[in-house]
């Protein structure tokens, strides 16, 4: 019986993972095809890395990636930032004025359809040039401000949920030793939050080097950001250079994942072998 | 004497600064991201809805102020229903709402079919493999999600890998129209949001307690029986945020119909967008917004009030 459900959850598992992984794969065995007639593979020439070489020949695609990199290191830093205070806010100061509309605020911009998001910020942006001739024009400062408004939602999550499990009693030692809240901020809870904020930096920068919908409605002709410009392209049909493209990124965020998933399996052995080793010391 | 209230007086004034400070602190702390959102999330609302009960002009910005000075201390407030009375009158609108909660819901339920397994799996694999497992089903979520709708594209197209695969074996003729149709909007979008269902089913079922199961076993009970009176209700939770997690962005959603659809798949989000962007009629792709707005609110409380209940029941 047990075998029986086992097999059904191993196959279930090989379909899913082959979901999941098949269409990365085909991308990446596509980007060192020759023809350009993307799917056709043309086995005279292949494999081939001229779809590469043409990629770092593209100005359009380099301005676009140096934009959006610039965007999403700015807004993550950003986000971070206004993030870590809403979470500190939400998590230590449980009354205040308004907390309901605070908490509803920072969750809010997750769930919500991209569409509305972009609309209702582009049409802000056009009522305050409108009302105070700030911001001229849309460029990479409304995305920015646009990207930095749905990914401190984020931020705020990662961070609450790792403040909510510091030992509090800590931060109260340091007051009662005369430490300013600044200086215990600093100097105790900042370093115990520390992974916490590193993986909302990671979360947001990720989310706005994505982000295509709320970008369209925020973003000026002067300022493309890479998205935009593959979306443009792919709107025409598949085209070879965007699987290189993919398969760079991909390859760049497995490296990332790998060290990670490297770091947690030791993390675990560790663990193993200090719990065996407390184990051992009893007779 | 002196000295002590002296000191007595220089530690009160001390305290009270170092509250006053930790008070200007606290203000600085809570005034700064709540002024943030609400500049750029609160108000930004507030401004769809005024727009929504507007006109169309034709200027920049194309819409008519819905406040207007009518001299002699006098301002006119006039709000315009059509928009709305329009949205709802119109069968294409309906029809865009109707068919967007279809293909949301049935691709949820498609994703939490393929993914309970799957977390199943994950979570009842031994520890390293647990750790690769699912890092593999966070990878997916870290990849740009345009370029993981786009890798579709290739694979559903008429010389792709899938006609090709299906013309070699004889099953079909001719290739088969896979891109641009409804079917690989489902596809598409099972494919995206699948990874959003798993993480919340696999962090329920890993809570589950393993001796429960045991204990049924050992009455008696069948592994199926069991799955469905023990496991199945104890990992509710992650059923009903995995479900709303894929369901709630799959109802506005605009690339997955824009690159994988045809040109008569009808979603609210492709709508709004082409309102906006190609008629420039920004006050219904306001009102439409706001109707999507209230159906995923209506949404999100039912499913909260439902939880609620089975909590007081338990």
């Amino acid at each position: 019986m047990t075998g029986r459900r086992s097999f059904f959850v191993l196959s279930a598992m090989v379909f899913g993972f082959a979901f999941l992984y098949l269409p990365i794969l085909s991308m990446i065995v596509y980007s060192f095809n020759a023809s350009r007639l993307v799917t056709v593979w043309d086995s005279a020439h292949s494999p081939t890395l001229a779809w590469y070489v043409e990629l770092f020949h593209n100005d359009q695609v380099l301005d676009a990636a140096r934009l959006s990199f610039r965007i999403a290191a700015v807004n993550a830093t950003g986000a971070v930032i206004l993030g870590t205070l809403a979470a500190f806010a939400l998590e230590r100061y449980t009354r205040f004025r308004g907390r309901t509309l605070f908490g509803l605020l920072t969750t809010a911009p997750m769930v919500l359809p991209e569409v509305i998001t972009g609309l209702s910020l582009l049409l802000l942006f056009v009522a305050l040039d409108q009302a105070v001739g700030w911001p001229s024009g849309r460029d990479a400062t409304t995305i920015t401000i646009a990207h930095m408004t749905f990914s401190l939602a984020y931020v705020v999550v990662v961070v609450q949920s790792r403040l909510a499990t510091v030992d509090r009693s800590l931060e109260e030692a340091a007051m009662d030793l005369g430490a300013r809240p600044w200086k215990v901020f600093f100097v105790i809870t900042l370093p115990l939050i520390a992974p916490a904020i590193a993986s909302g930096w990671v979360l947001a920068f990720i989310l706005s080097w994505d982000d295509i919908v709320i970008t369209s409605f925020v973003s000026g002709p002067g300022s493309t950001t890479l998205p935009q410009l593959v979306f443009s392209k792919v709107r025409l049909g598949v085209s070879p250079d965007i699987n290189a493209l993919a398969t760079i990124l991909v390859l760049i965020v497995s490296v990332g994942v790998a060290i990670l998933g490297v770091y947690m399996m030791r993390r675990d052995r560790r663990r193993a072998r200090d719990a065996q080793a407390a184990f051992a010391v009893i007779p | 004497m002196n000295s002590v209230a002296g000191t007595g007086l220089a530690r009160a004034v001390g305290r009270l600064r170092g509250s006053g400070r930790s008070a200007i602190g606290r203000w600085f702390v809570i005034a700064v991201p709540y002024f943030w959102l609400a500049l750029f999330f609160l108000v930004p609302f507030l401004i769809v809805l005024k727009i929504a009960f507007s006109n169309i002009q034709l200027s920049m910005p194309p819409v008519e102020p819905i406040v207007t000075w009518a001299g002699d201390k006098v301002f006119q407030l006039r709000l315009h229903f059509s928009n709305f009375t329009f949205v709802f009158g119109d069968d294409l609108y309906r029809a865009a709402f109707l068919n967007s909660l279809q293909v949301a819901g049935i691709s949820t339920l498609f994703a939490l079919l393929i993914g309970y397994p799957m977390a199943y799996g994950i979570a009842r694999a031994p520890g390293t493999w647990r750790n690769i497992l699912f890092l593999l089903v966070v990878l997916p979520f870290f990849t740009s999600f345009l370029l993981r709708v786009y890798a579709w594209m290739g694979l559903l197209g008429r010389n792709g890998p899938i006609n090709g695969v299906l013309l070699k074996l004889g099953i079909v003729a001719e290739p088969l129209q896979l891109l641009q149709t409804d079917f690989a909007v489902y596809l598409g979008m099972v494919y995206s949001y699948l990874p959003f269902m798993v993480l919340p089913l696999y962090t329920a079922i890993e809570k589950l307690d393993l001796t429960l199961l045991e204990a049924a076993a050992d009455l008696g009970c069948r592994p199926t029986k069991a799955f469905f009176k023990i496991t199945l209700p104890l990992t509710k939770e992650g059923v009903f945020a995995g479900c709303l997690l894929v369901f709630i962005p799959a109802v506005g959603e605009y690339v997955i119909p824009a690159l994988l659809g045809g040109p008569d798949t009808l979603m609210i989000g492709r709508v709004v967008w082409d309102e906006f962007f190609g008629n420039r009629d920004w006050p219904v792709a306001s009102a439409l917004a706001i109707v999507l707005l209230v159906i995923l609110a209506g949404f999100v409380l039912l499913l909260q009030k439902v939880q609620a209940r089975e909590k007081e029941a338990a």
